[in-house]
């Protein structure tokens, strides 16, 4: 458990930082602190192990007293992962994953063999421990990243912005392993972003902070789009976040229909009904508009491309979406293995939401 | 001019003697190289680290940079007060020149350190010198080498003044052949001076190659 008590921080040009900030990170969860540029969430952040001190106040980790702590020894029991991994250039992946076991008084042996179960723990191949950095992808920088922070197996892994600076696409990867990570190690990470979608996404809480080194709210993160504490909460959320908080909605509710189908290969007659066309695996293909005629069987070609495809039991954010950008109008449900499971309509995960909200009161 | 040439080698007591100025001219250029690192590396840290006396110590350090050798060599006895014909003078003398030389290229390496390198070091819970000692400092080892060339071929050439002042070095054969009108020590000494400096160039990339391997893994260009 990390515990902030009436924490301040005043640098020395005057500019305070973090303003009178109580706050509780229970042991064993993903907390996000979030917020606009200079509202204190890293200064936060880097109390907890001492990279700054507060200016009064005081921060404890497992009940104790960080200042009553050596700092080099504190830091070497909480795992840090910094913004652009901050990885030794100088040093084989292996080593820089080495680094704590090593400062920690272990053998070279036992904290390279250390180094290797880490490395494939966070999903990298073995070969990888003797190249250098900067033969690594960002996204690879940032899990040798995680797995040095990981090296000691602290119980506290604090997080500095780790993904920004990688690509969407290898952000989400980064994201889901994680919080795969998380499920099988148990840690409690703090998290530190100005990304409101990373932070919905990952954190079990999250702390929105505001200019000035201000808690705003500190909250769910279905709470904190339901119902913002303020208007900056409101307006830090975003416009869109009564459709991104459907990501908080129970599925269970949605009836999956049949929808009329038709094969790849098979011969085309013209139908008054949007037809989805599925291949030989059972997958969805594409939409064949209402009306259309052809000689020869169905090919690719005739299809309209679809929407989004909702897998089944998944948040009700993506049953809505598959229904808006679909050309039909209907909504492909798909079993996890992406066959085809039925359809659904936009009014359909609507009601969910009703009947949800109602049950609230 | 062969001929001279090969009478005056062909001298076994004269061959010794040029063997003795050889290895004095390298204690005399290379020592002050080893005190130069010694002294310019915790100088480069402070004007890294302490913005205000930066300006200051590289200030002295260019002003140190223009005063002429030979001046140089004659103040030496002067300010330190050892005697002027002791050849540890010019040792301290290009020690200063070397560490003016050396401080500026310190500074700058260590600030091109990425300061998310460090802080990542300090959050693994480094304490300052050893994460000085094993990670700025390493970092710092092209920049650093590259200025270590300049300071070594630079001191080669200029301990042959210092024969002027008595200091012994390959510069004995300068005074010689000038003094005698004859060619021979000259060209002997200019020879042995180029090859001095071209196979101590040589070693110092070999060790920079062998500190920095890192700089060499494929998609960096080494600096």
């Amino acid at each position: 458990m990390i515990e902030f008590r009436a924490v301040s921080k005043r640098f020395d040009d005057g500019t305070v930082a973090v303003d009178d900030l109580d706050l509780v990170v229970e042991a064993g969860t993903i907390t996000v602190f979030v917020g606009p540029s200079g509202c204190g969430k890293t200064t936060s952040l880097r109390m907890i192990n001492r990279m700054l001190d507060p200016t009064s106040g005081t921060v404890l980790v497992d009940g104790r007293d960080v200042l009553q702590v050596d700092p080099p020894r504190l830091r070497r029991g909480i795992g840090y992962v910094i913004q652009q991994a901050g990885l030794f250039p100088h040093r084989t992946v292996l080593d820089n994953v080495a680094t704590v076991p090593l400062l920690s008084g272990w053998s070279k042996r036992d904290a390279r063999a250390r180094a290797a179960e880490l490395l494939e723990l966070v999903g990298l191949d073995g070969d990888m421990g003797r190249r250098y950095p900067v033969q690594l992808s960002g996204g690879q920088q940032q899990r040798v990243g995680v797995a040095r922070a990981l090296a000691a197996d602290p119980p506290v892994l604090l997080m500095d912005e780790p993904f920004s600076a990688v690509d969407p696409v290898v952000r989400e990867g980064l994201q889901d392993e994680l919080l795969r990570l998380h499920a099988e190690l148990g840690k409690t990470v703090v998290f530190v972003t100005h990304d409101i979608d990373e932070a919905v996404r990952i954190g079990e809480k999250v702390a929105v902070f505001r200019q000035g080194g201000v808690l705003a709210q500190y909250d769910r993160p279905a709470e904190l789009l339901a119902r913002p504490a303020d208007d900056f909460v409101a307006s830090f959320v975003g416009k869109d976040r009564g459709y991104r908080g459907l990501s908080f909605v129970d599925p269970a509710g949605i009836e999956v229909r049949g929808g009329a189908t038709t094969r790849l290969g098979e011969p085309v007659s013209p139908s008054r009904e949007w037809l989805l066309a599925l291949d030989a695996d059972e997958r969805p293909r594409g939409w064949l508009p209402p009306g259309t005629s052809a000689d020869g069987p169905l090919t690719e070609d005739l299809l309209v491309p679809g929407g989004s495809l909702y897998e089944r039991g998944t948040a009700v954010r993506g049953a809505l979406d598959s229904a808006l950008s679909s050309p039909s109008g209907l909504g492909v449900v798909v079993e996890p293995t992406g066959r085809y499971a039925g359809v659904l309509r936009g009014a359909q995960v609507l009601d969910v939401i009703d009947r949800e909200r109602a049950e609230r009161g | 001019m062969f001929a001279d040439l090969g009478k005056y080698l062909g001298n076994a007591g004269t061959r010794a003697q040029i063997a003795d100025h050889l290895v004095e001219h390298v204690y005399l250029s290379l020592l002050p190289i080893v005190f130069a690192v010694l002294l310019a590396v915790p100088l480069g840290w402070a004007c890294h680290r302490y913005r205000p006396l930066r300006g200051a110590l590289i200030g002295v350090a260019n002003v140190v940079y223009t005063v002429p050798s030979l001046a140089l060599f004659v103040i030496i006895p002067a300010v330190a007060g050892t005697q002027i014909l002791w050849p540890g003078n010019v040792i301290i003398a290009l020690t200063v020149y070397t560490t003016a030389l050396l401080i500026r290229p310190v500074a700058e390496a260590l600030d091109a350190v990425p300061d998310h390198v460090v802080a990542a070091a300090t959050a693994m819970g480094y304490r300052p010198l050893p994460r000085f000692l094993t990670v700025e400092l390493p970092l710092a080892v092209p920049v650093l080498a590259a200025g270590v060339r300049v300071g070594s071929v630079s001191n080669i050439s200029l301990v042959s003044v210092g024969a002027i002042i008595g200091s012994g070095g390959l510069g004995v054969l300068f005074t010689d052949g000038f003094s005698r009108r004859y060619l021979a020590p000259i060209l002997v000494g200019i020879v042995l001076t180029l090859a001095l400096a071209l196979v101590v160039d040589l070693l110092l990339v070999a060790l920079r190659r062998a500190l920095t391997p890192w700089t060499r893994a494929q998609g960096v260009s080494v600096a």
